[in-house]
């Protein structure tokens, strides 16, 4: 341990502090909707909750699992997310591999870069985009969430960039050996990418998971949605939605917070960002110096 | 004699170009030829870019027409500059533009200089199981959807909330913090810091690191303190990522945050809430007013670019930051 003096400790222990408040302030609002969604009706509307459930009751996760609107929308967005990864991933790879390659052994490269990176600095916005959509056929399509983000730029660009920090090497080699771009790419190139991948795959991940507006504009039908897509209905309507559950629920409801109902879901929608997010912290960091981070 | 001449001067540069012109074509074929696995790797999401990202540009076109969805882009009529007219006409949109910018822009300022000073001060954590600890919990917020974190905070600041029930125990007002216009866009920029401060740090961290440790003890010989070393080495070196952040971020100043604005405001505080992407929104896709709701986009569009190209220009003169 290096010598420290008087100033410097005292300034150790205001900085500790400091910092573990501000990790409270990030951590805090969590766990406050963690202990609404566990307490009863009488304490939550009188704002006497705070970071311990009072008058503890499963109530609300009851009503989140019996509501089929809440597992429906679930379900729509593990599928959304999984067809979506799986979209995401072959348009990334496919794409980043032939544009890692320089001018001289792919001579469209620019121009495909070109044509690719004018979609991060210009787009039609929503509303044509909505017209397009729907002329397709595609209203109320699982696809329409999937396909049209299909290629997210700005990851193509770290997978691209680091593909180009591969020793040429490991590809030349396979090349003199008789192998296609198609071989290189499916058994030389896809194990060695995998770090890079998985930072993708997790970008991909949250964004699917998080996205609520396009299932707002593209699903007419509520079965449909996806999950914030409804949490975000739930937020500006709770009682509709309650309503066209029929009278089942409103004696569930009556003994449970509409505070505390809301509580509950928003928790559970986040419970698949706090399983993986040990992964993304891994990733995320590394592949953002991986990736965007180069001169 | 003179037209004899030229024509003898021009033969040969003829046949040369000739050549030269099947010699690039034999050329682009015999490269198709060794690069046809490469344009088949990019046809699909050229395919896919091409119709759901160029698809909408053209759709933008619906800006200078009354159009409507069952006469299509070719049966719609024409009015020029109409919904533009009318739009500036509307007081309701040009505060808009007002309120994107003052949102955004605080937003910017605080959230930079947030990530700045906590990067430091965790910078001072020497323990680094502590900080580890510590930069696991404040990246948190920034994987959270704005609709979970809009759920979070209506709770928390309703006028009956955790929040306000403090401040009354304290022997204050309630603060009407999503509903009174003078504090609601405070509340989004707070807010926003708070969701992003701590993710915007990786950045500065990475910077911070990467300073050679020599400095800092030569600096220690010649007698500068803790706080010294900070005020003279670690900000200026940290100067031009200080700068080429900055400089992305006002390229992006018109998103003033459409998710978590939508999702909190009320018309109570239009007024000083509603940005250019809510208003688009409400106008657009809840009025089914495709055309005028589309000149929106298109001017939003336009000035966006202009901005996000200027900005990366910057960073690459300063920063020679160059994403492709």
């Amino acid at each position: 341990m290096k010598f420290m003096t008087r100033g410097e400790k005292i300034f150790n222990v205001f900085n500790y502090i400091f910092i573990g408040l501000v990790c409270l302030l990030c951590a805090l609002p969590i766990i406050h909707i963690l202990a609404v969604s566990f307490s009863s009706a009488q304490y939550v509307v009188g704002g006497r909750v705070s970071f311990w459930p009072m008058g503890f009751t499963i109530e609300s996760y009851t009503f989140a699992f019996r509501s089929g609107r809440f597992m429906t929308a679930f379900w729509v967005s593990i599928q959304r997310v999984t067809l979506g990864l799986i979209v995401n991933m072959f348009l990334l790879v496919t794409t980043a591999y032939p544009l890692s390659k320089t001018t001289q052994e792919f001579s469209a490269r620019n121009y495909y870069m070109a044509f690719f990176a004018i979609t991060m600095i210009f787009g039609g916005g929503i509303i044509p985009f909505y017209i397009l959509i729907s002329d397709l056929g595609m209203l109320d399509s699982i696809w329409s969430l999937v396909i049209p983000g299909g290629l997210p730029v700005f990851s193509m660009i770290i997978l691209m960039n680091f593909i180009r920090g591969l020793p040429k090497e490991l590809e030349e080699a396979a090349m003199i050996d008789g192998a296609g771009y198609f071989s290189v790419l499916a058994l030389i190139m896809l194990p060695v990418l995998k770090p890079a991948l998985a930072t993708v795959a997790l970008f991909s991940f949250v964004h699917h998971w998080n996205e609520w507006l396009l299932g707002m504009l593209f699903m007419n039908d509520p079965s449909n949605f996806p999950l914030q897509t409804y949490l975000q209905v739930l937020l500006t309507n709770f009682s509709d939605l309650i309503r066209a559950m029929g009278p089942d629920f409103m004696q569930l409801v009556a003994r449970m917070n509409e505070r505390s109902g809301r509580a509950a879901q928003l928790f559970l929608g986040l419970i698949p960002i706090l399983v993986i997010y040990p992964f993304l912290q891994k990733y995320f960091t590394k592949g953002l110096v991986i990736g965007s981070v180069k001169g | 004699m003179g037209s004899a001449m030229d024509a003898h001067l021009e033969a040969p540069v003829r046949k040369k170009k000739k050549e030269r012109y099947f010699g690039g074509g034999g050329r682009i074929i015999k490269r198709f030829r060794k690069e046809w696995p490469l344009h088949l790797l990019v046809l699909p999401a050229f395919v896919v870019t091409l119709i759901f990202s160029y698809g909408p540009m053209y759709g933008l076109i619906m800006a200078f027409q009354d159009f409507h969805p069952v006469r299509g882009f070719h049966g719609s009529p024409w009015v020029g500059l109409e919904h533009f007219r009318w739009l500036f006409a509307q007081p309701a949109f040009v505060r808009t533009i007002y309120n994107t910018f003052f949102i955004s822009i605080f937003k910017i300022i605080f959230s930079t200089f947030a990530s700045i000073l906590f990067a430091l001060l965790l910078n001072e954590i020497r323990v680094a199981f502590c900080k580890r600890f510590f930069q696991t919990i404040v990246y948190i917020p920034h994987f959270i959807s704005w609709i979970i974190l809009a759920g979070v905070m209506q709770t928390i600041l309703a006028s009956d909330g955790i929040l306000n029930s403090l401040i009354m125990g304290l022997g204050f007002d309630r603060v009407p913090f999503l509903s009174d216009p003078s504090v609601f866009p405070w509340t989004m920029i707070w807010s926003d810091v708070w969701k992003s401060f701590g993710f915007g740090t990786v950045v500065y961290l990475a910077a911070i690191t990467s300073i050679d440790p020599q400095i800092y003890e030569s600096a220690v010989v010649d007698g500068a303190g803790k706080f010294r070393q900070i005020i003279s080495i670690t900000i200026p070196t940290m100067g031009p990522i200080i700068v080429l952040m900055l400089t992305l971020n006002m390229g992006n100043v018109l998103n003033a945050g459409f998710d978590q604005i939508f999702n909190l405001y009320s018309p109570i505080v239009y007024s000083t809430g509603d940005i250019i992407d809510t208003y688009l929104f409400r106008l657009g896709i809840q009025g089914a007013q495709f055309s005028v709701g589309a000149a929106v986009g298109l001017m939003r569009a336009v000035v966006s670019a202009i901005l996000m190209s200027i900005s990366l220009f910057f960073a690459y003169k300063v920063a020679n930051y160059k994403i492709f």
